[in-house]
C-alpha cells in the first residue's frame, strides 16, 4: 500500500522556517522510486543538519547502492533544526525523507551513520519525532530495525538500549546482505516477529544486536563480562572490509543540492584505511588495512563525477592523501586533464612528510591557491613521538618554506592538547613552532605578509586506538594550557600579528569522552540530556556542558570515572566484544611504547608489525604502483 | 534570459539559485566566460531576484559567453541541466544596454487560501484610498519603516476555488465544498527600498486589519517596463529580440544585424 507523503503539510511550514530549501528534496540525481517496487526500503539518515549531512560519502554511497539494488529502496532524512521541530510537533508532522517526505516509521529500516557521538541526541528527536518508540524493547512489529554505522559505532554501547543493531566498518557489501535478509523474513511472512529478524541478522556474525548480549558488573563499576544471552549469538562481532575499491566505484551519480552545504565538491576516496600508526586516531586504527583505488579508476570517477554534478572542486579524500602510490601521476593527469576550465583539485589531510610543493602546484594549477593545513598534532618532538606522528621540525620547516616562496601566503597548523604524558611545556613548544614558521616565510620571501593559523583542540582517547586505556586530560588542564599558548602567542610583538590561533575549549572534549569509552549506564545520560532540551551537540551555539553535567549527576553517572580515569590492562572494556581486527595485546604493548616514547613504523613500506588486523580479517594491504597514466579526456 | 521558479523550488534562496545556476552551466557545455583574478568566477548577474518562498514566472539573468551561441540551443540544454522547478523560459542574445534597468516593475499574485474574499475587498479600496500607508519590516540592518502605497500600481482582489487542479479558476467563488482563497493581483513599481507583496500584506492589516489564516502563497507573474500609454508590463527581453534579429521581430528600426 502506498504511504503518502507528508509534504502538503510541510509545505505550510517551510515559511516560517530558516533555510527552508533543506527540507525539500529534489536534489540533482535523487532517486525517488515507487513505494510498491521495493519490499525492503531504508530511511538513511545522517543525525546532523542537512548542510552537514548531505556532502556525507557513507550516505552517499550507500544510497546509491541500496537504490541499484533490485525490489529495494532508499531515501535520506536529516536532523531538523528546532524551529522546524517545534512547529511539527504543533502540527503533529512526523520526521520525514527528502527524497519522497514519507515518514520514517513506515521503512523497514532506519540506517543511522554516526560520525561522531555527537549526533546521538539527535537520534532521540528524529526517533520521537518519527513515532518511534525512543527504547528498542519497547519496539513493536510495525517499526522500523534502528541500525547505527559509522565510526562513532565501533562503541555503540551508550546507545545500545536505543539501537536495535550496529554495522562496524564498510557499509557496502553488509548492508546488501541486511537487505536480502530482511527480504526473505518478510517474504516467508515475517516468522518469530521483530525478534526473529534480529536473531537471524545477529547470527550471521556482522551485525550486533545489543539486547542479545547481558552486561555484568563488579561492585566496583567496572564491566566484568559482556556476553550473548542466546545460545546462537557469536562471542564476538566483526567489523567488515570491501576489498577491491575498484569493484565499488561510488558515488556513481553525485548528489548536488540546491542549498548550501559544508562541502561544495565532488569528492573521490582514493584510498581508505591507514597505517602510519598515529596512537591516538581512531578512524587509522579502525579502517586497516590499506586499500587504494587505482589511478585508472579514480581518473573515470573524476570524470564521471564532474560530468554528472557540475562541480568545480574535486576533493581526493583519504585519511592521509599523499600517502597514495601514485599520487603525483594522479594529480598531473588530472590537473593535465581539467587545464583551462577553472575546475580545481583538493587534497585533504596531506602529511607535512609527503607533502612535496610540485604536488600542491599540480592541485592548484586550474584553480584557487587556498591555504596549505597540515597537523603536527604535537608541539614539540617528546610528544609527537608519544603519539607517533613522526612529523620532525626540519620536516615542518622546510614544506612551509617551499610553500611560501612557491606563493602561498596562508598555512594552518592543526594541533591537540590533552595528549597523554603531555607538559606545559609540550603545549607551548607549539609557539615556539609557530614562530620558526613565520621566521622561514619571511626568509624565504623576503615578505612580512606571511600568515600561520594554530587551531588546537581538546585530545579524546578513542575506543580501538593504543590510548584507549589513557586518562583524558581534564577540562582545568587543557584550558589552562590553550590560555598560556595563547599569551605565548600574543605576548611577542614581532610574531603575534602573524599568528592566527583557534582554539576549542576542553568542556566539549569531556563530554565527547564520556560519550566515546561510555558503556551502556551512560545512555541514561543522553536520554537525560535530550528530555532537557539537548540538540545539535556538535554545534556549540546548541551545546551546553552544564546541561551534560546536571544530567549525569542526576543518572548517577560519574563523568570522572569516564574519562580521566586511566584504565588497567585487564579491564573489560565495553567496546572488547566488538572486532576492529585489531590484537589487543598489540594495542597495549603500543601503550606501553607510547609511554617510554617507542616509534612504530608504517606497514606500507615496511615489514608487518603485528597489528592483527590482516590475519583475523582475511584482509591485506592493496597498494600500487600499478604503472599507468591518465590519458587526455576525449571530446566525442 | 527569463526562467521560473516553480512549486518546491520557490524556496531555493538567491544563493542557492546562483549555485545551481553556475553548476547547470557547467554540466550544460556553454562556454561561460569567467572573471578574472586571484579566484576566478563565472560571469552571470542576476536582476534582482524573487525573495526565499516566492515563486516567479519571471527572474531574469545575463550569463557571459566566450563565443557566439545559438539562444534556442542554450534554453534547451540549460532547462535539462537544471532542477525541474527552475525552467528556462526564453533566451535571446543580449543587446547593449542593461537589462535591470528595464525591470521597472512586476506584477504579482498573492493567493490567500481560506481568506475572505469582502474583507479582502474593504482592505484593498482602503488601502488605494490611502496617501501614504508606513509599514515595518526586519531587514538584515534592523527594522525599517517605509511607505508601501507609492509604488503599487494597481491592486485587486478576486476569489477563485482553492485548488491548483480546476481549471477556468477566475471568477466562481469557491462554494463547491473547498475552501475559498482570495486571490490579489498588484502591479509594484520597483523602488529603493523595494516594496514586497509581503509588505502590502503587512499594509492591508495595518489600513482594515485584514490578516490571512495561513501563509500566503506569493508569485511573481511578470517583470518589465511599464508602458505609459496602456499601463501594461511589456516584455523586457522584446529590446534585445528587435536588436541582435536586426528587427525582423518586431517594428524595425536603424538597428543594423551583426
Amino acid at each position: 500500500m502506498p504511504v503518502e507523503s507528508i509534504f502538503p503539510r510541510l509545505e505550510a511550514l517551510l515559511p516560517k522556517v530558516q533555510k527552508p530549501i533543506q527540507y525539500v528534496g529534489g536534489e540533482l540525481n535523487s532517486t525517488v522510486k515507487d513505494w510498491d517496487s521495493a519490499d525492503v526500503r531504508w530511511a538513511l539518515m545522517y543525525p546532523d543538519a542537512y548542510e552537514v549531512g548531505l556532502p556525507n560519502q557513507g550516505v552517499a554511497i550507500l544510497y546509491e547502492i541500496l537504490n541499484e539494488l533490485p525490489g529495494t529502496l532508499a531515501e535520506r532524512t536529516y536532523a531538523v533544526w528546532p524551529d522546524l521541530e517545534a512547529l511539527m510537533r504543533a502540527e503533529g508532522v512526523p520526521q520525514f525523507t527528502v527524497d519522497a517526505h514519507r515518514p520514517v516509521r513506515a521503512f523497514d529500516v532506519l540506517g543511522l551513520s554516526f560520525s561522531t557521538e555527537l549526533g546521538y541526541t539527535n537520534m532521540l528527536t528524529a526517533l520521537d519525532l518519527a513515532g518511534i518508540p525512543l527504547v528498542a524493547a519497547d519496539r513493536g512489529g510495525d517499526d522500523p530495525i534502528v541500525l547505527a554505522g559509522g565510526h562513532a559505532a565501533f562503541n555503540p554501547e551508550p546507545i545500545a538500549d536505543f539501537l536495535d543493531a550496529a554495522v562496524l566498518g564498510d557499509g557496502e557489501q553488509i548492508a546488501i546482505a541486511i537487505s536480502e535478509v530482511i527480504r526473505e523474513w518478510k517474504a516467508e511472512g515475517r516468522p518469530g516477529g521483530r525478534d526473529e529478524l534480529l536473531m537471524r541478522l545477529a547470527e550471521s556474525g556482522g551485525v550486533y544486536v545489543p539486547k542479545f548480549y547481558d552486561v555484568d558488573y563488579h561492585p566496583d563499576g567496572r564491566i566484568k563480562r559482556v556476553a550473548p544471552n542466546r545460545p546462537d549469538v557469536p562471542w564476538r562481532v566483526h567489523k567488515h572490509t570491501v576489498m577491491d575499491l575498484d569493484e565499488w566505484p561510488y558515488p556513481k551519480k553525485p548528489l548536488v543540492p540546491l542549498a548550501e552545504t559544508v562541502h561544495e565538491r565532488f569528492s573521490v576516496e582514493i584510498f581508505r584505511g591507514c597505517t602510519r600508526g598515529c596512537r591516538f586516531c581512531q578512524a587509522g586504527m579502525i579502517t586497516r588495512p590499506v586499500r587504494e583505488r587505482s589511478i585508472t579508476t579514480i581518473g573515470a570517477m573524476v570524470e564521471n563525477g564532474i560530468k554528472e554534478s557540475g562541480f568545480n572542486e574535486v576533493g581526493l579524500l583519504s585519511l592521509s592523501s599523499a600517502d597514495h602510490s601514485e599520487i603525483g601521476e594522479v594529480a598531473k593527469g588530472l590537473a593535465d586533464r581539467y587545464e583551462g576550465t577553472n575546475t580545481s583539485l583538493s587534497l585533504p589531510s596531506t602529511r607535512v612528510d609527503a607533502f612535496n610543493i610540485d604536488l600542491a602546484n599540480e592541485f592548484s594549477r586550474n584553480g584557487r591557491r587556498s591555504g596549505l593545513t597540515f597537523a603536527p598534532e604535537g608541539g614539540s618532538e617528546r610528544m609527537r613521538k608519544v603519539i607517533n606522528k613522526m612529523v620532525t621540525e626540519e620536516d615542518l620547516i622546510r614544506t612551509v618554506t617551499a610553500a611560501y616562496s612557491q606563493g602561498w601566503r596562508q598555512v594552518k597548523l592543526y594541533f591537540m592538547c590533552g595528549l597523554p604524558t603531555e607538559t606545559d611545556e609540550d603545549v607551548l613548544g607549539i609557539a615556539d613552532l609557530a614562530k620558526k614558521v613565520i621566521q622561514a616565510g619571511r626568509e624565504a620571501t623576503g615578505s612580512r605578509d606571511i600568515r600561520c593559523t594554530v587551531s588546537i583542540g581538546g585530545f579524546v582517547p578513542k575506543p580501538h586506538t593504543p590510548f584507549q586505556w589513557a586518562g583524558q586530560a581534564d577540562h582545568e588542564t587543557v584550558d589552562r594550557r590553550l590560555k598560556a599558548l595563547r599569551e605565548s602567542l600574543r605576548g611577542d610583538k614581532q610574531y603575534g600579528r602573524a599568528i592566527g590561533y583557534r582554539y576549542h575549549d576542553g568542556k566539549p572534549s569531556i563530554v565527547e569522552g564520556l560519550l566515546s569509552r561510555g558503556d551502556r549506564r551512560v545512555g541514561a545520560v543522553i536520554r537525560a540530556v535530550w528530555e532537557d532540551g539537548g540538540r545539535f551537540d556538535g554545534w556549540s551555539e546548541h551545546f551546553s556542558y552544564e546541561r551534560w553535567m546536571a544530567a549525569a549527576a542526576k543518572a548517577g553517572v560519574d563523568v570522572d570515572w569516564y574519562t580521566v580515569r586511566e584504565r588497567e590492562e585487564n579491564e573489560v572494556l565495553p567496546w572488547d566484544h566488538l572486532d576492529a581486527g585489531l590484537d589487543r595485546e598489540w594495542l597495549w604493548q603500543d601503550w606501553q611504547e607510547a609511554v617510554s616514547g617507542g616509534e612504530v613504523e608504517d606497514c606500507r613500506w615496511t615489514p608487518c608489525y603485528d597489528c592483527g588486523v590482516c590475519p583475523t580479517m582475511g584482509t591485506e594491504i592493496q597498494i600500487g604502483p600499478t604503472g599507468k597514466k591518465l590519458l587526455p579526456l576525449t571530446v566525442i | 534570459m527569463r526562467y521560473a521558479k516553480r512549486g518546491r523550488l520557490r524556496f531555493t534562496s538567491h544563493r542557492d539559485i546562483s549555485r545551481a545556476v553556475e553548476r547547470a552551466v557547467r554540466r550544460a557545455g556553454i562556454p561561460v566566460a569567467y572573471s578574472a583574478g586571484f579566484s576566478p568566477h563565472p560571469k552571470i548577474s542576476y536582476a534582482g531576484a524573487a525573495p526565499t518562498g516566492v515563486a516567479s514566472e519571471a527572474e531574469y539573468l545575463e550569463i557571459g559567453v566566450t563565443t557566439p551561441c545559438d539562444p534556442q540551443q542554450v534554453k534547451r540544454d540549460l532547462d535539462e541541466s537544471l532542477p525541474p522547478g527552475l525552467d528556462v523560459l526564453d533566451v535571446v542574445e543580449a543587446a547593449p544596454g542593461a537589462l535591470a534597468d528595464r525591470l521597472e516593475v512586476s506584477e504579482w499574485e498573492v493567493r490567500l487560501p481560506g481568506a475572505d474574499r469582502e474583507l479582502a475587498e474593504v482592505a484593498v479600496e482602503k488601502f488605494l484610498a490611502a496617501g501614504t500607508v508606513e509599514v515595518e519590516r526586519l531587514t538584515k540592518k534592523g527594522p525599517r519603516r517605509f511607505d508601501a502605497r507609492e509604488a503599487v500600481l494597481r491592486l485587486t482582489a478576486l476569489s477563485a476555488p482553492d485548488s491548483q487542479g480546476s481549471e477556468g479558476t477566475d471568477r466562481t467563488a469557491a462554494q463547491v465544498g473547498g475552501q475559498s482563497c482570495v486571490i490579489l493581483r498588484m502591479v509594484v513599481r520597483h523602488m529603493t527600498p523595494a516594496v514586497r507583496p509581503d509588505d502590502v500584506l503587512t499594509g492591508l492589516r495595518l489600513v482594515a486589519d485584514f490578516a490571512p489564516p495561513v501563509p500566503p502563497e506569493v508569485t511573481r507573474l511578470a517583470q518589465g517596463p511599464l508602458d505609459a500609454r496602456t499601463g501594461a508590463l511589456a516584455d523586457p527581453l522584446d529590446l534585445d529580440r528587435e536588436t541582435t534579429r536586426g528587427g525582423e521581430a518586431g517594428p524595425a528600426g536603424e538597428h543594423v544585424a551583426g
